[in-house]
This record gives structure tokens, C-alpha cells and sequence, in this order.
């Protein structure tokens, strides 16, 4: 991970505590920070949500436009997930193309939405095989203090959610904008739910300074009936069998929890 | 991922391609087949064609790379257009980024970077042919090329995928079986550290079917990994006799 400079009295404190059970911020090693969610306040945007864990801000917003389908899927809308680590946001973050860890985050809320099948994209084609709604989600990072993929995960859920598109008929295959709105078609919840792993041990939800001394992460993302729909391990180091399974095992209940913030 | 047309296991439980649930496609690897590169390696995994390649330690450029406690290992996964079905244009797309990073992190634990500060070690992976699993079989290429470069290891990083194919637990999916399939799960593995170095899923599986997955997956990773080390031993007899052959 780039990583802002900490002391390695920090470090050391950090792995410490963990040993004993604890965390720099008081919090036991399965719990998340305060986690708040506010929908809706970008109007301009078909749906809009910002969403904190702790001190991390993230804003996703939603636009929907016509466009053409991918091929091996003709007769379904399409979706597309990007996502922006803006300079506000961290003094590690630069202006450019999007880098690797903002892509991967991008493609692991991805995943999250696009394999549990939240969005009924079925109900989003216009011409079949001609032309769909394509559901851009956007996922902005306002500020950086650990634990994104989370926070975008449910930014990106929290926005869908309230979104809403214009009512329209088909005349002569171009779609004709009439009164009123319709909300996009949301039938599951995914939840990511990362956990880091420092000296061996694993604790969820790590903040800032934790992401700088960890190992790795790993983060699991599961669909409102408990199955796990996507999962991507990062970081320069690596997980046991039993580690991975018990990140699974306590992240399903976490998962649970989070959800009921959400939904 | 629609369902399917044809069924991809018929009710004897044999795959498409006539393999059994829990049987890897036929792997063939070779070592040292770039004369330019310090090391490379050749795959062959179904259909998959992966070549890798070792440039390193070498200076890092551009300098400010270059990281003061270890060697910064560069990896770039990359697939030729011509490899897959449609055109893949040749510019590298957001997959191919992601998977360089998460195939990088999975070389990273058992490379020995600190023996070479300031340098960079640059790995390349070019995917001639797609037939589903190509990060997996590209971790495998891969760790053999940076053996081949004679870089300090803790052990070789191996890959497998297992997933979930018209309901059941499958080892090794191919194309077809990655695109229509239910699930998909590429795992990296080094036995000597008994550790997971990458792990990614998409598709839909309770717990109890990941965990049968992830096991699969990993029993899958040990009998490559026995085909990697004979490949790398095989190599060193050939330069043995060569110079036993010489010195008489």
C-alpha cells in the first residue's frame, strides 16, 4: 500500500494492542465504526447517497443513460462501476488516470452488485439487442480514513437504492420521457465486509493507521441470503485456510448487521 | 450468467471437455524458453497458452520507483488481441490492471525482495491464448520464470480455480465453464508457508460451498505444484550432464 508515514512507536503500539485483544480507538477486532448513511442530497443525479464509516466519506451517484447492450448479454441493461480517489480526499491521492488500487476497488463493488443481481437489469432493456439503459454508478472518495472498499460498497448499494428514473414509452424504438418517476428495479443487498490482517491477527473494518501496518486484507461481500457473492484478497501478504474461513464465518453476521443500517 | 443451453455436466458427472468434477485440464510447462529474458517459462493448461518473463533486478527506471528497503517487483499480466474470440483491443483494460496487481501480490510473499533494494524486478505475462483460468495458470508461469531468474524464493506460488458449474463443485474451469458457470474461484497457493497469496470469487456460494471450493481449489494447486517442481529439477539435470559431458 502507498502509505503516509507513521511512527513505528505507532506501529508497534498498534500490532500490541491487537495482541491483547484491542484497538487504538477503543473498538473490539470485530467491530466497525459508527456507520452513517445520507441518501439522495445530490439532485442533479438520478440517485445520490453519502455515506460514512468513521471519518471515511464516500459519495456515489447514479446516472442513467441510453446506450447499447454488451453482446453476450442483448436483452439486459448494462452496468458500469467507476470510481474516483479525488486529491480532497487523502494527501496520498493525486489528480490523473485512475490508479490500480482505485480500479480494483471499482472492480470489487462491481462484482458485488453485478453477481448477487441487484439491479434487475432484465427490466432495464429498450430495443432488445439494440439498445439499454446503461446505470453508471460513480463512487467518490471524499475522504480517507480507512476501510474504502466498504464504504463504497454501501455508497454504491445506498445510491441505487434511491434512485429513480423518468417514466417512458418506446415509440418507434427511441424512448419518449413521460411524467413521473419510477424507482430503478433494487432486489438484493450486497455488503462487503473487510477485515485486515496485522501480526497474524484479523480485525475488521481497519482505519486508516491499521491499513498501514497490515499484511493484507480481505474482503467478502454477501448477498441478502447469507452467499457469498464476491470476494477479493489484496496486500503484500497472505491468509491461512482457517483464517480465510473464519473471515467468512464472522463476516456473514457482520454482513447481516450492516445490512440492517441500509435497507 | 445465464443458463446455460446445453447442460456442462451430463448425468454421468462428465464435464463438456470430458473431464471428471475434481480433474485439472492436461498441463504442460517448460522453463527457460527466452533467450533475452533472465528467466521465463511456458504454459500450457487446456487451451490456456501463457508465456512469463523475468527482467530483474535491474536498475529501476524511472528512478523514483525505486523503493530504499526492497526490490519493487513490477508485474504486468497482459492478453494479446488474438487470444480470445472478439478482438481484445491491445491497450490494457481495467481486468488486465487488476489482475496484474492482485497476480503481483501473489508473487510477493515468497519473493525475498529485501536482498535487492533500490532495484526493480519486472515480470511479464503474456496471455497467446484464453481458455478461462488464465490468471491462475499466469501465477504458475510466472513463479517458475522468477525461479528461473534465479531469484531467492521461500517456495513457488502455485495456481488453481475451482467454482460451481450446474450446481456441483468443479476444479479447473475452462472457458465455457468460467462464462455460463454459477462460480468462480482462482486461488493462489505456496505450500512451504501453507498460505493463500490470491484469492478472488464471483457468482453465488453459501459458506458451506466455498469452504468445499476453496479446498478443492487448493488440492488442485498441490498436484500442479509437483508438475512445477519437476519441470524446474528437469531443467538442472539437462545442465548437469551437459557439464558432466564437457568436464570428461
Amino acid at each position: 500500500m502507498a502509505s503516509t508515514i507513521i511512527s513505528r512507536i505507532k506501529q508497534r503500539q498498534i500490532a500490541q494492542l491487537i495482541a491483547a485483544g484491542k484497538r487504538l480507538d477503543g473498538r473490539g477486532l470485530t467491530d466497525y465504526r459508527e456507520i452513517k448513511i445520507e441518501s439522495g442530497i445530490v439532485e442533479r443525479a438520478e440517485g445520490s447517497a453519502l455515506v460514512y464509516i468513521g471519518k471515511t466519506e464516500v459519495l456515489a451517484g447514479v446516472k442513467i443513460e441510453t446506450g447499447e447492450p454488451f453482446l453476450d448479454r442483448p436483452n439486459e441493461g448494462a452496468l458500469t462501476v467507476n470510481s474516483e480517489f479525488v486529491p480532497v480526499a487523502s494527501p496520498e491521492f493525486e489528480a490523473g488516470p485512475p490508479g490500480e488500487e482505485s480500479i480494483e476497488l471499482a472492480r470489487i463493488v462491481d462484482r458485488g452488485i453485478r453477481e448477487s443481481k441487484a439491479i434487475e437489469l432484465e427490466k432495464l432493456c429498450i430495443v432488445p439487442g439494440k439498445k439499454v439503459f446503461v446505470v453508471f454508478i460513480d463512487v467518490y472518495v471524499l475522504n480517507h480514513d480507512g476501510n474504502l472498499i466498504d464504504t463504497a460498497g454501501l455508497a454504491a448499494l445506498a445510491s441505487i437504492l434511491n434512485t429513480k428514473m423518468s417514466n417512458y414509452e418506446v415509440v418507434e424504438d427511441e424512448v419518449k420521457v413521460l411524467p413521473g418517476f419510477t424507482q430503478l428495479p433494487v432486489v438484493n443487498y450486497p455488503i462487503p465486509v473487510t477485515f485486515a490482517k496485522i501480526n497474524g491477527q484479523l480485525v475488521a473494518d481497519p482505519g486508516l493507521d491499521e491499513e498501514e501496518v497490515m499484511d493484507s486484507r480481505l474482503t467478502v461481500t454477501f448477498e441478502k441470503n447469507g452467499k457469498v457473492c464476491a470476494m477479493q484478497k489484496s496486500g503484500r501478504s497472505f491468509f491461512t485456510e482457517e483464517q480465510v474461513l473464519e473471515v467468512v464465518k464472522i463476516g456473514q453476521q457482520k454482513a447481516e448487521e450492516i445490512r440492517r443500517t441500509v435497507v | 450468467m445465464s443458463q446455460p443451453t446445453k447442460p456442462l455436466i451430463n448425468e454421468n458427472g462428465v464435464r463438456t471437455d470430458g473431464r471428471k468434477l475434481d480433474e485439472l485440464r492436461p498441463v504442460k510447462i517448460s522453463v527457460g524458453v527466452l533467450s533475452n529474458a533472465d528467466g521465463s517459462a511456458y504454459i500450457e493448461q487446456g487451451k490456456n497458452k501463457i508465456l512469463a518473463a523475468v527482467y530483474g533486478p535491474r536498475e529501476s527506471h524511472p528512478r523514483h520507483l525505486a523503493l530504499p528497503d526492497r526490490a519493487s517487483l513490477r508485474c504486468r499480466y497482459h492478453m494479446a488481441p488474438f487470444s480470445v474470440q472478439e478482438r481484445k483491443s491491445p491497450a490494457p483494460s481495467r481486468r488486465e490492471m487488476e489482475l496484474s496487481k492482485v497476480i503481483r501480490e501473489a508473487l510477493e510473499p515468497v519473493i525475498f525482495l529485501d536482498q535487492y533494494p533500490r532495484t526493480s524486478i519486472d515480470l511479464f505475462i503474456e496471455v497467446l491464448q484464453a481458455d478461462g483460468g488464465t490468471r491462475c495458470a499466469g501465477v504458475t508461469v510466472a513463479s517458475l520464470a522468477l525461479a528461473d531468474a534465479g531469484i531467492p524464493m521461500r517456495d513457488l506460488v502455485v495456481a488453481c480455480a475451482s467454482g460451481k458449474v450446474d450446481g456441483q463443485i468443479v476444479l479447473d474451469l475452462n472457458d465455457i465453464e468460467d462464462k455460463e458457470g454459477e462460480a468462480d474461484v482462482p486461488v493462489a497457493f505456496t505450500p512451504n508457508l501453507n498460505a493463500i497469496t490470491l484469492l478472488q470469487m464471483d457468482g453465488l456460494l453459501t459458506i458451506e460451498e466455498f469452504e468445499t471450493a476453496l479446498k478443492l481449489a487448493l488440492d488442485g494447486c498441490k498436484r500442479i505444484y509437483s508438475l512445477q517442481k519437476e519441470t524446474l529439477k528437469a531443467k538442472y539435470v539437462v545442465v548437469k550432464e551437459e557439464a558432466e559431458a564437457e568436464a570428461q
